[in-house]
């Protein structure tokens, strides 16, 4: 006994002597206590949920914080085969448009509804840029609960940024269009014929559902990002452009001339109350507005022609222009909302912008001319400070509960932290590579938590084991309580982490819902007890009522199917017990399986093309009998007289 | 461990000793971090799992066979005696599980000390054979039952079930009422099924 301990103990400080000598080596970038800052036990739960957006991927993923954990990804814009997000009869109405059915989505930037400024935790908003839409999350379910389309935009990309008590959402667009006016003109008569559109969400407060208020006609800008005001700026909303120059081409370069484009301040309040006194014009443009009907558990597709639009010509005192230096990309409200930060990303100054000396300008009229009518504020009227050499690209600014700025560096890689009120920068911090966006949980609201700061990096190259040349983008978490910012954790991303939300774990965990009670599932097609399964032809149609639970499928034998009928399973997981999803997988299948929660309904069509034994079974491993959850359909020939017929247990 | 001679206990002590300084050596030599930092790295972490699946929180969903049996005051002995064999864990998994649930009266007409017996920590394994002969991983339905159909049960043997009347026997109990459960059904049985002696 005592040999082998003391041949433990020479093992241990031999090991401990490698070890420590092959650190120093190769010197670690992070602090000796990152891992015990980032390590959340087996068991033991996240502080805070992060939601980030998947850009190209068109979803959204939940991470945990500190850990960096992915907890799920949530479809939203995509089709998602594992679930049958998109696939199936009831979410299929969900990813309608006026251009048809669109299968993906470009999503951006994740917003969390607000009350009083800060996020609380009800919704989670996120725009599509490509075919401009705006989906609502609950995250109650996690669910995509409803996605509108925004008429008269294209690159939704100023978007969803809600007003400080969620009454609206506010989106712009990138691209100008011809909107009013004939709708095929020459690419070369843009500054003629192109128009931008600002479209003020409504919000219902007790539901969430959402509605096209009215929209603004602006002049051929690209705007690029948005921020409601807050406190003081309440009742305003802040836009970036590029491209005053209005160019069509080669933007590249041609978008990039002029040395200062704009900041667009809008009165929202005052637009409400043009829209309230009838100042707006009726516009015939043709959106989709979807969303889940929760009683039938079914989304519902409603196609809408008609649309406010307010002429700033009509509206006097709506909207003002501040010049703004060189191509700027994000807008940042600082908690108290009396300093917006717009970041030029082809500047070498941050200019930040006085919300009191804004409105002191608009009342002392001190303007330095107008473009297309909308008067442009005087700079130096409206400028509260610069903050001077902070890098190179700045993009996005966060905020923490110090007074402390952060802002993201594209080209120079790294964030850079700077103190509001003197405009010096303190700190820096490289990270890898390419960031974008930034976020410091609540560090867009009124109250944030200066703890972390995420840093949403576009580029990977050598972080992580190669996997060949399509590399995951990379989200970093970097410690922000101190002086100075300490790098804890890089994890890898799902799709483009575009930007992000994060919030206190409590806010969201406590409503997040378990089952779907049966009770309440009013789906034409459901059924509520094993007895009520059925199959029914109505020409060649067929619907087959069927149920699931452990561990059997009803009816598992089927006959009477034949080539050329359109089957619709119509499944319903009568589990009333938490995280006991069943599956539906059915060979052959063009479509998708499903994936069903207990106490929803869910409708797969099937075409069956071949005579044949086809085999179904449960896709999601749901007890220890899920391998004999299983059963056959017979189809016979398309002019056979096989009668429908199911069982169970025959 | 043994206990040392005192020759062997300084020996083995001026070994830790040395060896605690040597390692000290080295270790600040590689090292330049402040001391603060080296008391962080030696934090000891609790990996231990806090609970089976019996101990999840969960309101919303309907009760599994054990929060059913733990609710009913006629199975209190079953209860005790599914804690003592460390199955409670298993019969809250998603199973899916058959449960014949003998009442407090079954096992109070077993002989004399009997349960006591099967109830110590040694006879463990024996109790775990007896209660396994009561749960079938399966959902039985009464409306599919056949007559002489045998069923497996978890510890391998079988039980079979007979008509009679229209009642139904399992073994030689009968089975006077069913509970759907979450994960399974419970049929309540007034005798304690015996599995047959071991091979």
């Amino acid at each position: 006994m005592k040999n082998i301990n003391l041949k433990l103990f020479a093992a241990v400080a031999l090991t401990s002597v490698v070890l420590g000598c092959g650190q120093k080596e190769k010197k670690s970038v992070v602090g000796n206590d990152a891992a015990s800052k980032v390590y959340v036990e087996p068991g033991k739960y996240d502080d805070f949920y992060m939601f980030t957006s998947g850009g190209f991927s068109g979803q959204v993923n939940v991470y945990g914080l500190p850990s960096g954990r992915l907890l799920k990804v949530l479809p939203v814009f995509s089709q998602n085969a594992e679930n049958g997000y998109g696939y199936c009869e009831e979410t299929k109405p969900m990813l309608m448009t006026s251009h048809g059915f669109v299968p993906w989505g470009d999503a951006h930037h994740p917003a969390l509804s607000k009350t009083d400024g800060n996020a609380d935790g009800r919704w989670l908003f996120i725009n599509e840029n490509n075919t401009p839409r705006i989906a609502r999350l609950d995250l109650k379910t996690f669910t995509t609960a409803e996605i509108i389309e925004i008429p008269n935009s294209s690159g939704n990309h100023p978007s969803p940024y809600p007003t400080e008590n969620t009454e609206y959402v506010i989106a712009g667009t990138r691209f100008s269009i011809p909107i009013t006016g004939n709708l095929d003109v020459p690419i070369s008569s843009y500054k003629e014929n192109f128009q931008g559109a600002i479209s003020l969400i409504k919000v219902d407060k007790e539901s969430g559902k959402m509605s096209l208020a009215t929209q603004i006609l602006v002049p051929p800008f690209d705007f690029d990002k948005n921020r409601a005001g807050k406190g003081v700026s309440r009742d305003w909303t802040f836009f970036t452009c590029y491209n005053s120059e209005e160019s069509h081409t080669m933007f590249e370069a041609n978008a990039s001339q002029n040395d200062k484009d704009f900041v667009l301040a809008v009165n929202w309040k005052k637009a409400e109350e043009y829209l309230a006194a009838g100042k707006a014009k009726d516009m015939n443009s043709t959106y989709y507005h979807n969303y889940m009907d929760e009683s039938t558990q079914s989304a519902v597709s409603e196609k809408i022609t008609t649309q406010k639009m307010l002429d700033p010509k009509d509206c006097p005192g709506m909207i003002y222009f501040m010049p703004c230096p060189k191509s700027p990309h994000g807008i940042d409200v600082s908690p108290t909302g009396e300093y917006i930060v717009a970041s030029g990303k082809l500047a070498s100054l941050i200019p930040v912008f006085s919300y009191d000396k804004m409105i002191k300008a608009i009342e002392g009229k001190k303007f330095d001319g107008d473009a297309f009518g909308i008067p442009i504020l005087k700079y130096e009227e409206v400028i509260a400070g610069e903050v001077q050499k902070p890098g190179l690209g700045p993009l996005h600014t966060e905020f923490d509960d110090k007074g402390f700025a952060y802002t993201s560096m594209f080209l120079s890689s790294e964030i850079v932290k700077w103190k509001l009120g003197t405009w010096e920068v303190v700190d820096r911090i490289p990270v890898y590579y390419s960031i974008g966006h930034l976020m410091v949980p609540g560090g867009d609201s009124k109250n944030p938590f200066g703890k972390y700061v995420v840093a949403l990096n576009k580029i990977t190259k050598d972080r992580y084991l190669p996997t060949g040349p399509e590399l995951s983008q990379s989200a970093q978490l970097i410690d922000i309580s101190g002086d100075k910012m300490k790098l804890l954790l890089d994890f890898p991303t799902i799709g483009e982490p575009h930007y992000a939300q994060a919030v206190p774990a409590d806010l969201i965990m406590k409503n997040s819902q378990k089952i779907y009670k049966l009770e309440d599932n009013h789906h034409p097609y459901a059924v509520k007890n094993e007895s009520e399964t059925k199959v029914v032809r109505k020409g060649n149609e067929v619907h087959v009522y069927m149920s699931l639970i452990r561990s059997h499928i009803a009816p598992d034998n089927i006959e009477g199917f034949k080539v050329g009928d359109v089957v619709y399973f119509h499944v319903t997981n009568l589990e009333q017990d938490w995280d006991v999803p069943h599956g539906f997988a059915i060979k052959g299948c063009n479509n998708s399986e499903l994936l069903i929660m207990p106490g929803e309904t869910r409708t797969i069509k099937w075409e069956p093309l071949e005579v044949g034994i086809f085999p179904f079974y449960c896709s999601d491993f749901c007890s220890a009998l899920h391998q004999e959850m299983q059963g056959y359909a017979r189809v016979s020939p398309k002019n056979s007289n096989t009668p429908i017929k199911w069982s169970l247990n025959e | 461990m043994k206990k040392m001679t005192f020759r062997k206990r300084i020996l083995y002590r001026s070994f830790l000793v040395i060896l605690f300084f040597v390692s000290l050596t080295i270790y600040t030599g590689c090292k330049s971090e402040s001391a603060e930092e080296e008391q962080q790295e030696e934090q000891v972490v609790d990996n231990t799992p806090k609970g089976g699946q019996a101990s999840v929180q969960d309101e919303s969903s309907e009760q599994d066979v054990v929060k059913v049996a733990v609710a009913s005051p006629d199975h209190t002995i079953l209860v005790t005696a599914l804690k003592a064999a460390g199955l409670v864990d298993v019969m809250a998994s998603s199973g899916p599980y058959t449960v014949f649930a003998p009442v407090n009266a079954a096992f109070d007409a077993l002989p004399t000390g009997t349960v006591d017996n099967l109830l110590k920590p040694e006879n463990k394994d024996a109790l775990s054979n007896v209660l396994q002969y009561h749960v079938a991983v399966a959902v039985y339905k009464d409306v599919y039952f056949k007559d002489g159909q045998k069923l497996g049960m978890a510890n391998g043997e079988n039980v079979v079930l007979t008509k009679n009347g229209d009642k139904w026997k399992i073994n030689d109990a009968n089975i006077v009422g069913s509970v759907m459960a979450s994960n399974g059904i419970i049929y309540v049985i007034d005798k304690v099924l015996l599995p047959p002696d071991k091979k």
